[in-house]
């Protein structure tokens, strides 16, 4: 299939449509390691945007630089047509951008409700919080129930429960919920169904669409083409620190997505 | 997501080793006290004179200045640390506070917050060289076990100071309030409210929480947007905090400053603390557990001596008890879900 014959029926964003997160010609530098190149990104409202590319395209960099994880030497970002400078994870997580890294970012001995509020506990009110700086555990607990609840991760029996007594998938579940719960703009998923089974694999992706349902445009990262092309609206081709292109499910095939990523084929213009 | 996973059913096919070891994996608190108990019953068995309320405030007072310092220790520990500095700053806050109080003539109060201020600064020195210049744990505080004690050699000439020298409240700590035979010294329930305050900081606090997050997985709670490193940098600072008054409560203990004591401190603490269930990799262990454990340590160095063991087969024993310790951490880490 060639740019020329593409009839595009995926979803088409209006010139007039802001992107909510936004990259304009980022460059990251290790020494003479180029990690990314000049990349741009656009993520519009209620979408999920698949990045995909072969190792060492830049897919990591790009969303480091995304998520405050990483500072670019040069480029731009801009979050709801404003420009963004983030210095640290937690400046692009206050902006409301919400990441759950590929390594898992959760504390494995701390129980569900603990790892949820990791790094945003909430004190009691009154002088129990402000002097004693005690937690308020009752409502961190039964807000985290809330949260697993809304995103039908209901069936864990215990909130007060370790991470690591979980299984893989449910771990994942915990860490959606949590860029969930907490995102106000967008989400970043990093690889979220790697090292899953396939039925829990299933369910992390029924839970990555309940998220963009609930409004949260999402980023997903992934290697596996069967994941992307089942979930994604749009899909961002990363090549050699660039991006290639980007495509829809409906209009190109994985074959083909996989031979614009590894320089096969030629990337067409932007279909979507 | 309507299916329920089959992941939490209760374990009721599993053989009793794997129950036992989640049962420890959830509540590491178990084992510890079951070894303090059967350690307690079985002294008093060998020895009438072990359960009698002189003896058994004897051990609390041989305890209280590991117990102490295993406190600090704790903290480090929780955060994949070591610190093998904790002796030294107590015995060099100990003979700072004694120097503030001969040699500059300074009183009590004073000298004792100066000598606090001292090993504090101590603690935030190895914070610093952990967080800042990022080397790891073992070597900074090996480094700087040698320069304290090297120091504290200068400063004192390796002379003991008397208590009978020093201002009533250098050697306050070692004084007590009868209850009954039972004579609970001031250092004592100064290292019980220290272990209250720690429980409470840990347990109910942020503070806490990233302690324990920082010790599991550095980089998981950088990314969940913990500062780690100035956790790290709160944890080595208090700890050294907490090795001064183990220093002040030692002035007590010894009625005097000595800078020839507490060769042994160092490993005594983190001995305590592995006793007590916190593991050695980070993230995973509590006070209270380091509280028994310190207890284990005393019962057992106290009830092989009244039972006539040689000293020399008291640290056999101790160091059999370690071994086994970390050997169940191990065994407790491997739990399958």
């Amino acid at each position: 299939m060639t740019a020329e014959t593409d009839v595009d029926p995926g979803p088409r964003h209006a010139a007039s449509q802001t992107p909510v997160l936004q990259a304009k010609g980022l460059v990251k530098k290790y020494g003479r390691v180029v990690a990314i190149d000049g990349s741009d990104l656009e993520l519009y409202p209620g979408e999920i945007l698949a990045v995909i590319g072969d190792n060492g395209a830049g897919k990591s960099s790009l969303i480091k630089a995304l998520s405050g994880a990483l500072v670019p030497d040069s480029g731009e970002i801009f979050l709801d047509g404003r420009q963004v400078n983030f210095r640290t994870p937690m400046d692009a997580r206050t902006a409301g951008i919400e990441t759950v890294y590929q390594t898992l970012a959760v504390a494995p001995g701390l129980d569900i409700a603990d790892n949820l509020f990791l790094g945003r506990e909430q004190r009691k009110p009154g002088p129990l919080g402000s002097i004693f700086r005690m937690l308020d555990r009752g409502h961190m607990r039964s807000e985290a129930k809330r949260h697993m609840n809304e995103l039908g991760v209901a069936t864990l029996q215990n909130i007060g429960q370790a991470v690591e007594s979980l299984s893989g998938g449910q771990r994942q579940a915990v860490a959606v919920a949590r860029s969930a719960a907490f995102g106000s703009k967008v989400v970043i998923l990093d690889e979220p169904t790697a090292a899953l089974g396939v039925k829990e694999g299933n369910r992390v992706l029924q839970l990555i669409r309940d998220v963009r349902d609930r409004g949260l445009p999402v980023i997903l990262i992934s290697h596996n083409m069967p994941h992307v092309f089942e979930v994604a609206d749009r899909i961002h081709i990363q090549r050699l620190g660039r991006r290639a292109t980007v495509i829809t499910p409906k209009s190109h095939s994985m074959s083909e997505a996989v031979a614009i990523m590894t320089g096969a084929a030629e990337p067409p213009p932007h279909s979507a | 997501m309507a299916t329920a996973t089959a992941d939490f059913e209760v374990r009721r096919n599993d053989s009793l080793g794997l129950r036992l070891q989640h049962l420890l994996h959830a509540n590491p608190i178990i084992g510890p006290l079951a070894v303090l108990l059967i350690a307690i019953i079985a002294f008093s068995i060998f020895s009438g004179r072990f359960l009698t309320a002189t003896n058994l405030s004897l051990v609390l007072q041989q305890v209280t200045v590991i117990a102490t310092l295993a406190l600090g220790q704790t903290l480090i520990i929780l955060t994949a640390g070591i610190d093998l500095s904790a002796g030294a700053i107590a015995v060099f806050s100990s003979i700072l506070m004694a120097t503030f109080c001969v040699d500059a003539g300074l009183p009590g109060f004073l000298a004792l917050l100066l000598g606090l201020a001292c090993g504090t600064a101590m603690g935030a020195l190895n914070g610093f060289l952990v967080t800042r210049i990022k080397l790891p744990p073992f070597i900074v505080t090996l480094g700087t076990l040698t320069i304290f004690f090297s120091l504290n050699s200068v400063v004192s000439n390796s002379e003991t100071v008397r208590g009978s020298d020093l201002p009533g409240l250098m050697t306050w700590t070692g004084q007590s309030i009868p209850i009954g035979n039972f004579r609970l010294t001031y250092g004592s329930i100064i290292m019980l409210l220290l272990f209250g305050f720690f429980f409470y900081a840990l347990s109910r606090t942020a503070w806490g929480k990233h302690v324990y997050a920082t010790g599991d997985d550095a980089e998981a709670a950088r990314l969940a947007g913990i500062r780690t490193s100035r956790v790290l940098f709160s944890v080595y600072t208090v700890a050294g905090l907490l090795y001064a008054v183990g220093g002040w409560i030692l002035i007590g203990r010894l009625a005097s400053a000595s800078p020839n004591v507490g060769v042994e401190y160092n490993l005594d603490s983190i001995t305590a603390v592995v006793l007590g269930g916190t593991s050695l990799f980070g993230g995973r262990g509590a006070v209270l557990g380091t509280l028994v454990g310190a207890l284990i340590v005393g019962v057992f160095r106290n009830g092989l001596q009244l039972g006539g063991v040689e000293v020399v087969w008291q640290g056999f024993a101790i160091g059999l008890l370690v071994l086994v310790a970390v050997s169940l951490d191990q065994w407790i880490r491997k739990v399958k879900t």
